[in-house]
């Protein structure tokens, strides 16, 4: 991937700055954390996040099972609020409710691990819902862009199913085209393929990495290090409500610095 | 069934008149009651706390009371309205707080990522749950919400006895009391345009039911 980037390296509190060999993003921040702090009562499930994801970048975010990483996403389009620090999107913090937060979301396009498409509604109208009532594009605009979208991650032909009777993998990619269909200017997806049988997973992952081409900013929460080393232009690394370390892909499996990654890669390389 | 027989006109716009009252009780419940289970969920603290509120004071006070303060209560403070709009808006109140519960009862059953999905696509909190929240709640709530209904069919004979006259209830009451018919025919009379109503309804709730379970 010819992209242009930086990336930041933090370890025991001290951040270099430095250009990647092969980063992604035009360099222009798209979405910044500055100093966020979350706490759940006494857990402080993030602490102090500096993260910033550059137009057209993918970052890959990996770490141990309640470190934080959907927390992270959540974070993000503010599913979940944050108590210190700020969040900003292109620019603009994040509104705290309502209609201006509502609106924000749509910028944001969000892939859950368990699919969460609207079981009542058809698999078209699962992507056509959001362009109609948030945006107000017009019906049948509306329609031939679902289309367009659930033929590009290969389910155009499930458009008038439900969801519940599609596969794992289908659901998924549908998924990914109903928050494509916002147009969102970038995408979060929290284990996209944790919830699928292996035989299904490529299929999923193979739309992430077509979308990563085509140059969407994406933030990635997954321990599928072949998507991270094909389509990721940085990793960063989570435990314990912290970001603990950053680095390219293949840096960071090959060469992990701190010894919470080394200890976690240990564990995920063994099976 | 003599004085049924003959009295059968009568019968029939008590019937009527009653189906009336059921009819405007059951749109208004509904509506109110999913306001209020919408006012349960929501983000707003206040709004939450009016719900609660509301269930709370009208669910455990008897029908009757309901009924006294909106036919009686009501004119002193300056409220008039016919004696069968307060009786059916009576009715409303006490019904709209089942109906809230059941309802609420069915939007807890609806997965908690159904309403994350479409706020993250930037449905506001009334687009998500009208688009996407409570029609799946009215599926699962709708065995609950089929017998609080049918429970305010009869509670309609209750708004009946409050002198909105000439429903089923009341002609029970004019044949006897004025008329001097006997009780026994006369009553059975009544009971059998419930019967016919409530029995009516469940078979119809029943259909619904099975058409909502092969919908998903
Ligand atoms: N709503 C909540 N209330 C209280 N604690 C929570 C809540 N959600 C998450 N947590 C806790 O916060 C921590 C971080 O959770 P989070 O889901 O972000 O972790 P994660 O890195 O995504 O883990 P996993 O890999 O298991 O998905 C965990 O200890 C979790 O138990
Ligand atoms: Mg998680």
């Amino acid at each position: 991937m010819a992209r242009t980037g930086r990336v930041w390296i933090v370890s025991g509190g001290m951040t270099t700055h430095r250009t990647a060999a092969e980063g992604g993003g035009s360099g222009e921040p798209l979405v910044v954390l500055d100093h966020v702090d979350k706490w759940y009562g006494d857990l402080h499930v993030l602490q102090d996040i500096e993260l910033t994801v550059h137009r057209g970048e993918v970052v890959v975010v990996i770490g141990p099972s309640g470190s934080g990483k959907s927390t992270l996403c959540r974070a993000i389009n503010r599913l979940e609020p944050i108590d210190q620090g700020t969040i900003t999107l292109d620019g603009e913090p994040l509104p705290a409710e309502g209609k201006e937060l509502a609106a924000l979301r749509a910028e944001v396009g969000m892939v859950f691990q368990s699919f969460n498409l609207f079981a009542h509604k058809t698999i078209l109208e699962n992507v056509m819902l959001g362009p109609v009532k948030v945006r107000g594009i017009k019906k049948d605009a509306a329609e031939k862009r679902a289309r367009e979208l659930l033929d590009r991650v290969g389910v155009g032909h499930q458009a008038a199913k439900y969801p519940a009777q599609l596969s794992g993998g289908q659901q998924q990619r549908v998924a990914i085209a109903r928050a494509l269909a916002m147009e969102p200017k970038v995408m979060l997806f929290d284990e996209p393929t944790s919830a699928l049988d292996p035989e299904m997973i490529s299929e999923v992952l193979d739309v992430m990495v077509d979308l990563a081409e085509r140059g969407m900013t994406m933030v990635v929460v997954t321990h599928e290090m072949g998507f991270a080393r094909t389509a990721g232009d940085r990793v960063v690394f989570m435990a314990d409500g912290a970001i603990v370390e950053e680095a390219t892909p293949e840096q960071f499996f090959t060469n992990p610095q701190s010894d919470r990654a080394k200890d976690f890669l240990g564990k995920i390389l063994q099976h | 069934m003599e004085p049924v027989l003959d009295n059968l006109d009568l019968y029939w716009s008590g019937f009527l008149r009653s189906l009336g009252i059921i009819g405007w009780s059951l749109l208004g419940s509904m509506v109110l009651g999913t306001v209020l289970a919408a006012f349960r969920v929501s983000p707003v603290a206040s709004l939450r706390a009016f719900g609660t509120a509301w269930v709370t004071l009208v669910r455990n006070c008897p029908l009757t009371i309901v009924l006294f303060f909106m036919a009686f209560g009501l004119p002193e403070v300056g409220v008039n309205a016919s004696f069968y709009v307060f009786g059916v808006t009576g009715l409303v109140i006490y019904t709209s707080a089942f109906v809230c519960e059941a309802l609420r009862s069915g939007i807890n059953a609806v997965d908690r990522g159904q309403a994350e999905a479409a706020r993250a696509i930037g449905l506001t909190f009334g687009q998500t749950m009208t688009q996407v929240v409570l029609p799946q709640a009215f599926r699962s709530a709708v065995p609950p919400l089929g017998s609080v209904q049918i429970a305010m069919f009869k509670n309609s004979a209750v708004v009946g006895a409050f002198g909105v006259g000439a429903d089923l209830f009341s002609v029970g009451k004019t044949l006897t009391s004025a008329q001097g018919y006997a009780y026994i025919p006369v009553l059975t009379g009544v009971a059998i345009g419930y019967l016919v109503i409530t029995l009516t309804a469940g078979v119809l709730l029943g259909l619904l039911e099975r058409k909502v379970a092969i919908a998903r």
